[in-house]
Parts: structure tokens; sequence; C-alpha cells
């Protein structure tokens, strides 16, 4: 297809020239034949051809009429434009430049929201027939998670669906000989790939019938790009007998490279028959019909199966499981939503989202084009002349606004070029990247021939749209009156709506950039603040004994026996176990009551505070300040009466005082008494921006746990200090799979930090594309006003003005529109910080250096803008002008 | 002034149409052709034949090969096609249609309303 054409345009190129040899010398045969005639009549040869060619006319004229004739000229005029147009361009680069770059910025941001928007949006899910593909939502909540015994009745009882199939996820510890790592499995019904239609890549998949009860399927399937990069596409794998959590799996396949599960963002590693939940998690709630582990139930409709009628049905189904189990289930009504997005859960925020960022990202552009506009009307002005001057020497109006066209299609498309080839290079760039290195999420976008038909659409109509602002300039034009007089161009004082455009985008661009200053400070202090624990000399190690086959029972013990081995480790100055760190990923809270409370509702609970299950010796690792009472020590077992440690604001909230707690209880649900034994300090839980939170510590031995993460302070060389670590493991139990980070890195890269660095992040984007369109318009203001009052400036330098007056009256109205959208904008910024606080921690606009940098940086686009035209103002030469004009 | 005529607009390429169907000419003998057969009275500007005979190619009016002239200088021949016989018989009767009402109505006397 691509090489036929282009067969064809070298065709239509030879051709052409072909076309245009016969044509000259036909011309030139017929001037011989004129000049035989003449010859005849008595003139000599010479002067003979000369008269045959003044007889004869403008053979230029003549030929463009008989190309016209052929039918070959929009073409060539066209290639004559765009080289004209070059010339012209390259004589003012400084112009040129600018417009490429503020096109790139606009086109490439549209071109990158629209190709998340296309990949999330508005291309179906990669499956076999994703138009009749939808998961069962339950509820008014629209919860996604059911239970498994709900989602067997459903599978079962159902009319509407060829097939229900359901998933979870789990994190394993997968062994293939002596090399535990954690995968991300997702744990799936047998029925799972056939009813997606998906067929394997290699060996075969697991199915319905394979669901045996509970620990009956021992397969794994291999998601494709897993088997990519743990088994460099071993197809030898296949039959292959592995260890997942300890115990002996067989890898029976390899998924196809398109299919990673039904959620967009989420690669899973492999795929387990969920049936093993036991195996999988450590323990199992597969006859539980309250526990709504099951993250989604999906299937396809059967064919002539409308929605309505499939909801119908499931809720016809939900009333019977009402009634027959009223204890365990709550309302049991369904609806159905689209997978990809997790339903109603996701998909409506994703794509409100991502409508919104497209808007935005259209309005960039719009402006971007409003300021090239009046540039080019700008370069408009400046060329009236010349203008004029093809006019008059007979050139159609038509030829000359399609040249200025051409001007600016070419401008936008040399941007959009730019643009787009930046996008995918940064879209390359979302598409492998890994938000958290601890979960599989990824946004796999990848352009398509739609995101480069509409980004070649974009640039087309945005270069017509800036070239349209000159056009009614150009058509007034009246060469004679021109020519005469020089570009008059009266000055237009009144405010117009070019310069309240203008002041709008200054000072959007100064919120933003005044904002993400307020952000960027904000976030390098929480990283110095103090949150009630020191992770500056702190390792942090990571497991899940369940991945290495251990139970709630025999965790405990293995986590003492860590904790002694690495103490032995010289240089570990402190070693203790949490559950899972503060200011992580994840938190739980639990509901307690007054010693006095009876009737354990919760609805009479007196707070909600966050539990943390610590083994003796964290808060020493931690760095965390006992400030009453004592810690726990290996005698607070199960044995032992139930303790706690709190933080400060537990016992100035429920006790009154640090003293009145030390030695008080409390109940929790089950209704044990608990008696607070310490008293630590206050420290951030949930996230940075968090206000004082109530927060109650557990000894491991008491309340036994699987997750464990083991700190370890020591000022050795962190790298040194992890390698002794993973060898102690090692030696301690090979089939543990952990990992090791430092505590600052680990908070750095976290989940707790992500949203204020991406609310960081997308601030500076935006704070560059406003600065950019700052800049586009006040040179494109500035050169307008220069250009327009050219022959005024020459008058008045010639009159004796001085060089700073000239640039005043040249520079003065940019700038004064500069500062009012400055200091607007900076006003607006100060006020916008207060929202941004809850989302960055200490982030005050209150600060000097985030007001002087604000100042200083729009002052820099300021100049930026203004340097160009300013160069030229003081560069005009007063004698050339009025000669000139 | 000249005693030759301006030619209306649209009527050169009949004026081609014709002289091509005398027999095969080329672009200068097109013009001597026109020249003769209106009796000298009708002008045509050198450079703006060619445009028109290429038009009338472009419409399949005419076609063009190239052979040697009567000088024994290479030339570009133009001739009428099928279609073009067609067409100048056309132009032809609703020229003459036309000529003739027009005549008649100039002709016209007061007594004959």
């Amino acid at each position: 297809m691509k090489l036929l054409s282009w067969f064809r345009s070298v065709a239509a190129q030879l051709s052409r020239s072909r076309i245009e040899h016969e044509m000259d010398e036909e011309l030139r045969s017929h001037i011989q034949h004129r000049a035989d005639d003449l010859e005849r009549t008595g003139m000599d040869r010479a002067a003979a051809e000369r008269r045959a060619r003044i007889e004869f006319g403008g053979q230029q004229k003549f030929k463009e009429e008989c190309r016209e004739a052929l039918g070959v000229t929009l073409v060539d005029t066209l290639v004559q434009d765009a080289r004209f147009s070059l010339r012209v361009l390259r004589k003012s680069p400084g112009f040129a430049v600018t417009a490429v770059v503020t096109l790139a910025l606009g086109i490439g941001a549209n071109a990158i929201v629209f190709s998340v928007l296309n990949a999330f949006i508005l291309r179906p899910l990669d499956v076999p027939e994703p138009e009749s593909l939808y998961q069962i939502e339950r509820g008014k909540d629209k919860a996604g998670s059911q239970s498994y015994p709900d989602y067997v009745d459903l599978r079962d009882r159902n009319r509407s669906f060829d097939d229900l199939a359901a998933f979870s996820f789990a994190l394993v510890g997968l062994d293939t000989g002596n090399n535990p790592t954690r995968a991300w499995a997702q744990s799936v019904s047998g029925n799972f790939f056939d009813a997606l239609r998906i067929r394997p890549h290699l060996g075969r998949f697991f199915h319905g019938s394979d669901d045996r009860g509970p620990n009956s399927a021992p397969y794994i399937v291999l998601g494709h790009s897993y088997w990519h990069t743990r088994f460099q596409d071993d197809p030898g794998v296949v039959g292959r007998v592995v260890r997942l959590n300890k115990h002996p799996y067989t890898v029976i396949g390899v998924a196809p490279p398109e299919f990673h599960g039904v959620l967009m963002f989420f690669t899973p590693d492999l795929y387990v028959p969920l049936v093993n939940e036991e195996q999988l998690e450590g323990s199992t709630d597969l006859n539980h019909r309250g526990v709504h582990w099951i993250f989604m139930v999906m299937g396809h409709l059967k064919a002539g199966v409308t929605r309505e009628q499939a909801v119908a049905d499931l809720n016809s189904i939900g009333s019977y499981l009402e009634k027959t189990y009223p204890k365990e289930v709550g309302q049991m009504t369904f609806t159905l939503a689209r997978p990809g997005l997790y339903g109603d859960f996701l998909g409506p925020v994703v794509q409100a989202f991502l409508i919104g960022l497209m808007m935005l990202a259209a309005l960039i552009l719009l402006a971007a084009c409003a300021n090239l506009g009046s540039l080019f009307a700008a370069r408009a002005a400046d060329r009236s002349r010349e203008v004029a001057l093809r006019l008059a020497l007979g050139a159609s109006r038509a030829r000359v606004l399609r040249q200025l066209f051409t001007e600016a299609v070419l401008i936008a498309l040399v941007g959009g070029a730019v643009g787009v080839s930046g996008g995918i290079v940064l879209l390359r760039g979302l598409s492998t990247w890994q938000p958290f290195t601890r979960f599989p999420i990824h946004v796999p976008v990848t352009p398509d021939a739609t995101v480069y038909v509409v980004a070649l659409l974009v640039t087309l109509a945005s270069g017509f749209l800036f070239g349209a602002v000159p056009v009614r300039q150009t058509l007034r034009t009246n060469p004679y009156e021109i020519i005469k007089a020089g570009s008059t161009g009266m000055l237009v004082r009144r405010v117009a709506i070019r310069d309240v455009l203008l002041v709008v985008q200054i000072a959007i661009c100064a919120v933003l950039i005044t904002s993400s200053f307020v952000a960027v400070r904000g976030l390098i202090r929480s990283m110095h603040s103090h949150f009630g624990f020191e992770p500056q000399d702190a390792l942090l190690v990571d497991t899940d004994l369940s991945t290495g086959g251990y139970n709630e029972k025999s965790a405990a013990g293995m986590q003492k026996r860590m904790i002694d081995a690495i103490e032995k480790i010289p240089g570990a100055q402190a070693v203790g176990v949490i559950d899972q760190p503060p200011l992580w990923a994840g938190w739980s809270t639990e509901s307690i009551y007054t010693d006095q409370t009876t009737d354990l509702r919760p609805a009479n609970a007196v707070a909600q505070p966050v539990v943390y299950r610590i083994s003796p010796g964290y808060f020493q690792a931690a760095g965390t300040a006992l400030l009453s009472g004592r810690l726990f020590t290996w005698h607070d077992d199960a044995d032992a009466p139930r303790v706690a440690v709190v933080n400060q604001e537990f016992a100035r909230r429920i006790f009154g005082s640090i003293t009145n707690a030390i030695g008080g209880y409390y109940k929790v649900r089950e209704g044990a008494r608990i008696q607070v034994v310490g008293v630590v300090e206050d420290g951030k839980y949930t996230s940075f921006a968090e206000s004082p939170h109530l927060a109650m510590f557990y000894p491991t031995l008491q309340s036994p746990t699987n997750s464990t993460w083991l700190v370890v302070r020591s000022n050795r060389d962190p790298q040194e200090l992890t390698a002794t670590i993973r060898s102690t493991l090692r030696e301690l139990d090979s089939g543990v799979p952990f990992s090791i980070d430092t505590w600052n890195h680990e908070l750095e890269s976290g989940v707790v930090l992500f949203g204020p660095r991406m609310a960081t992040a997308s601030l500076g984007v935006l704070g560059a594309m406003g600065a950019m369109l700052s800049v586009t318009g006040i040179f494109g203001l500035a050169a307008y006003s220069l250009s327009k009052r050219k022959r005024e400036l020459g008058i008045r330098m010639a009159l004796g003005a001085q060089r700073k007056d000239v640039l005043w009256a040249a520079l003065g109205r940019a700038l004064r529109l500069l500062a009012v959208g400055s200091a607007a904008g900076l006003l607006l910024g100060i006020l916008a910080s207060r929202v941004l606080a809850a989302i960055v921690y200490q982030a005050s606009p209150r600060d000097p250096v985030v007001l002087a940098g604000a100042v200083v940086a729009m002052a820099l686009l300021g100049l930026l803008g203004t340097w160009i035209p300013a160069q030229r103002a003081l560069t005009l030469n007063p004698l050339m002008l009025l000669r000139e004009e | 002034m000249s005693p030759q005529a301006q030619l209306l607009p649209g009527t050169l390429d009949l004026l081609i149409l014709k002289a091509v169907s005398l027999g095969p000419l080329h672009g200068y003998g097109v013009l001597l052709r026109i020249e003769q057969i209106s009796g000298r009275a009708l002008l045509v500007e050198q450079g703006a034949l060619y445009p028109a005979l290429f038009r009338l190619v472009r419409q399949g009016l005419l076609k063009a090969s190239w052979g040697t002239s009567e000088n024994n200088r290479r030339a570009k021949f133009y001739e009428l096609t099928a279609a073009g016989r067609k067409r100048l018989r056309e132009e032809a009767d609703g020229w003459n249609r036309l000529a003739a009402a027009i005549a008649s109505a100039l002709a016209a006397e007061p007594e004959e309303i």
C-alpha cells in the first residue's frame, strides 16, 4: 500500500518534469516557425527570432496558464509556497523557533493526553469480543467484590452469561530452585481463561473441571511478560514443577502476550487457581459467605441477552440468597459494568479526570494558537509592504492568503511533528513506568493510528486557526495606500480582548508557578521533618512469612530467630519487627472501647486508632522515643496479660494524660481488656498531611502476623549491611523471599509520597505550559505593538528620544500587562496553596523563598518574551525607517 | 484601429477545433489556419493559444503527437478525436443559432414589430 503510493508520487514527479520539458520544446518550436516566416519577409535570423519572442509575449505567464490547464498546478504552487515560506521563516529564526516550540508543547500535550484517553476509555479491552464482557457489581455501593460461595451461586444459577469467572490477588513466593522471589499472582477461577475466550501461548490452561475443592489444583499459568523476564522465554518451562510458598506447583502454560487480565493497569506475573487460596495466603475464606475477598466476577453475556435481562436474572438469584442466608449476606442487588477500570469504582473517576485533562490540554493549545495568531498578525503588519507589492504586481489575494496559510501550516506541521515525537518518547516512558516497585501497576499506553490521525488533524486545525488571525488585515490591504504611505496602522489604545486573554494567561501561569514552588518546598521540607520515627540510618527488610510456607502460629518464632540473627551482625544497633511500617501503603484500624463499656457495639466505640503489631526492639530500631512506662519484652507473650503501647495522642484523648494512661485499661471488640504499659511520642501514620492520629502497638507474640518488616538501625554502609543481612537470612531459611531497602528510599518511592509527588510534578508540567504561553503571549503582543508603532518610534528617535524611552514606548504595554497578570496570579497562588497544603505536607505560601522565586520567575518570563522585540526596538534605524515609509 | 476583430470569450476553443478538423496541425499552424479561414479578420494572441490547446487535450477533444513540420522542424501536431468532432458539431450548431438570432435581432426594423 505504502509502496504503491510512493511509486505513484514518483511517477507523477517524473511525468511532471516530462510535461515541463515538452512544454518548453513546443513553445520553442512555435517561435522557430514564426521566425522562419519572419525570415522569409527578409529579416535576418537573429532579428527574426527576437521579434518572434516579443510577439509571443510573456512565456512564463503562458506556461503558468498551461500548467493550470493541465491541472498539475495545485501541488506545484503548494511546493512553491512551501519553499517560499521556508525562505521567509529562515530570515526570522526567533519567530520560527518560538512558534514551533509553542506548538510542539501544545500539540505534544494534546497527543499525550489523547493517547491515554484512547488507551483507557476509547479503546476496548484487549480480549476477544470485549463488547459483551461485563463485571457484576453488588449493592447500592456498586462493590465489585463478592464472597466465594456467592460467586459459585451466581455462576451456577444464572441463565444470562455464557460463563462467570472470578479472580482475586495474592502475593506469593515463587522458587524455581533455591531462588525464592515474590511474584504477584492473580488467583482465578478454573474457568477463567475459557470464560474470557483466551487461548494459551504455550502449553495449556486449567479449566473449570480442575476446581475440585481446596488446594486441588496446583497449577501455574505464567503471564507473558513474566515468562519473558523471569524465564527468558524458555519454552521448556512448561511442565516444570516449581515451589509456590514452598508447595509444589506445575507450570502448565503461558498466557498470550496481549493478555494481562481484565484490569488495564495491572499486569499479574502469574495465574493460579483460586481454590488453592489456603496455600496462597496462609488462610482460607472459601467457605465464608460474609467475606467479600473475590476481587471481581465477570463474564460474556449470552448472545441475544440484554443488560436489563441479565440484571433481572441476577437480582432474582440475589433475592434467593437474601432469603436463604439472611445472616451472612447484605443487600444482593446487582448491576453490570465494564471491567477494564474496575467498573464504577474507578471507571467514572478515570474518565472524568481524563476528559478534564483533555479539555485543559485543548485550552492550552487554543491559548497557544491565540498567541501565535497575534505573532502572525505582527508579522503580517511588518510585511504589509511586501504583500502590497505582490498585490500590485498582480498576485491574487487568494494566492497571497494561500501563501500565508502555507506558512502557518508549515510551522504547525513542524511543531506537530516535534510535539508528537516528544510525546511518543514520553508515552514509551509512561508505558514502562511502574509507579510502585512493589505492585505490578503500569499504564499501558501505546499510541496507535487513531492517535496519529488525531494529532495530524489537530496540527492542521491549529495551523489554520492561527493562520486565520491576520486574514482580515491582509484582505483589507490596499496596495496603493501602503506603498504610498507606508504601514500606518492605527494604534489601538483601548483594552482589547487580546490584552484580557494575555493577562488571564499570565495570571494562570503565575498561579501555577507559585503553587509548584510551594509544593516543591513543602515536599523537600516534609522529607526532613519529624514523623515519630527516624528513617535515616535504618534499613527495612520486607517479607511475608506466608510466602515461605509459614502460618500465623509459626511466624512469631521465625521473627524472633530473624531478629536474633541480625542483632549479631556487627554494627547492627537495634533490630525490631513491625507488621507494616507507618507511612507505608496500608494501615489498619480497630475500634476500641472504654474499660467501663459493656455493650461492645460499633456505635459505642470511643475511637478507631491505627494499630501496629511490633516485636520487642522495634521502637529502639525505629528511633521512636518512649515518653513514659515501659516497652515490650519477649515475656509479653500469649500466656501473659494483654498489653499495649500507645502514642501520646491516644493517652491524652482516652485517658486525659500520659500519667493516667500508664497502667490504664481499654477494651477491644472481642471484649478483651488491654493494659497500657507505655506511651511513645506521636508520629505520622497514614499520610504526611494528616492531623494527629491515635495509634496503638500490640506485641507480635500476643497478636501474631505473617507480614514482617524488619527495621535494622545501623550507621554502617547500607550496601554492605544489605549483603550481610541477605546472607544471614538465607542461612536461616533459604525459602523465604524478601527485599531490603533503606527506610529513606522506601519513603521517597512509597505510596504515601506518591500523591504529593504527582501533584508537584503535574503542577510543574502545567507551570511549564503556562510559562510557554506567557512567553509567546508577551512576545506576540510586544512584537505586534512594536510593528504598529515603528514609524512613530522612528520619528521619536529622529527627534532625539533616548533608547530607554523608545524601549518603554515599544514594550510598556506588554510589561504593564505582565505586571498586572503576575500580581493577580501571585495573590491567587497564595490562596490556592491553602488547598495544596491538604495534599503536600508543610506546603506554606508564606515563604519568602517561594515568593521571591515566583517573582523572579515571572520577571524572567517577561525578559524572555520581550527579548526579540527589545532587540529590534534598539536596532531601529530612524533614517531607514523614515525613508522607507 | 486594426481591421482585425477581438475574439469573443469562449470562441477560441471553437476556432481551434474547427482549424484542426481540417487536418492535423502544430500550434503555429493552428494560428495561421485560423487567420487564413477567418480571412485574416480574427486575431489570436500567440501565447494564449497554448493554454487553450492544453485544455482541449486534457478534455479529450484533441490528441497530440510529435512529428516533423513542413519547415523540417520538430513540432507537436494536434488532431481531432471523436469526442472533439462531436463537440465541434454541437458548438458550431449552437454558434450558428446564436449568430442567426443576433443577426435577425439586429436586422429588425420598426415596422416589423
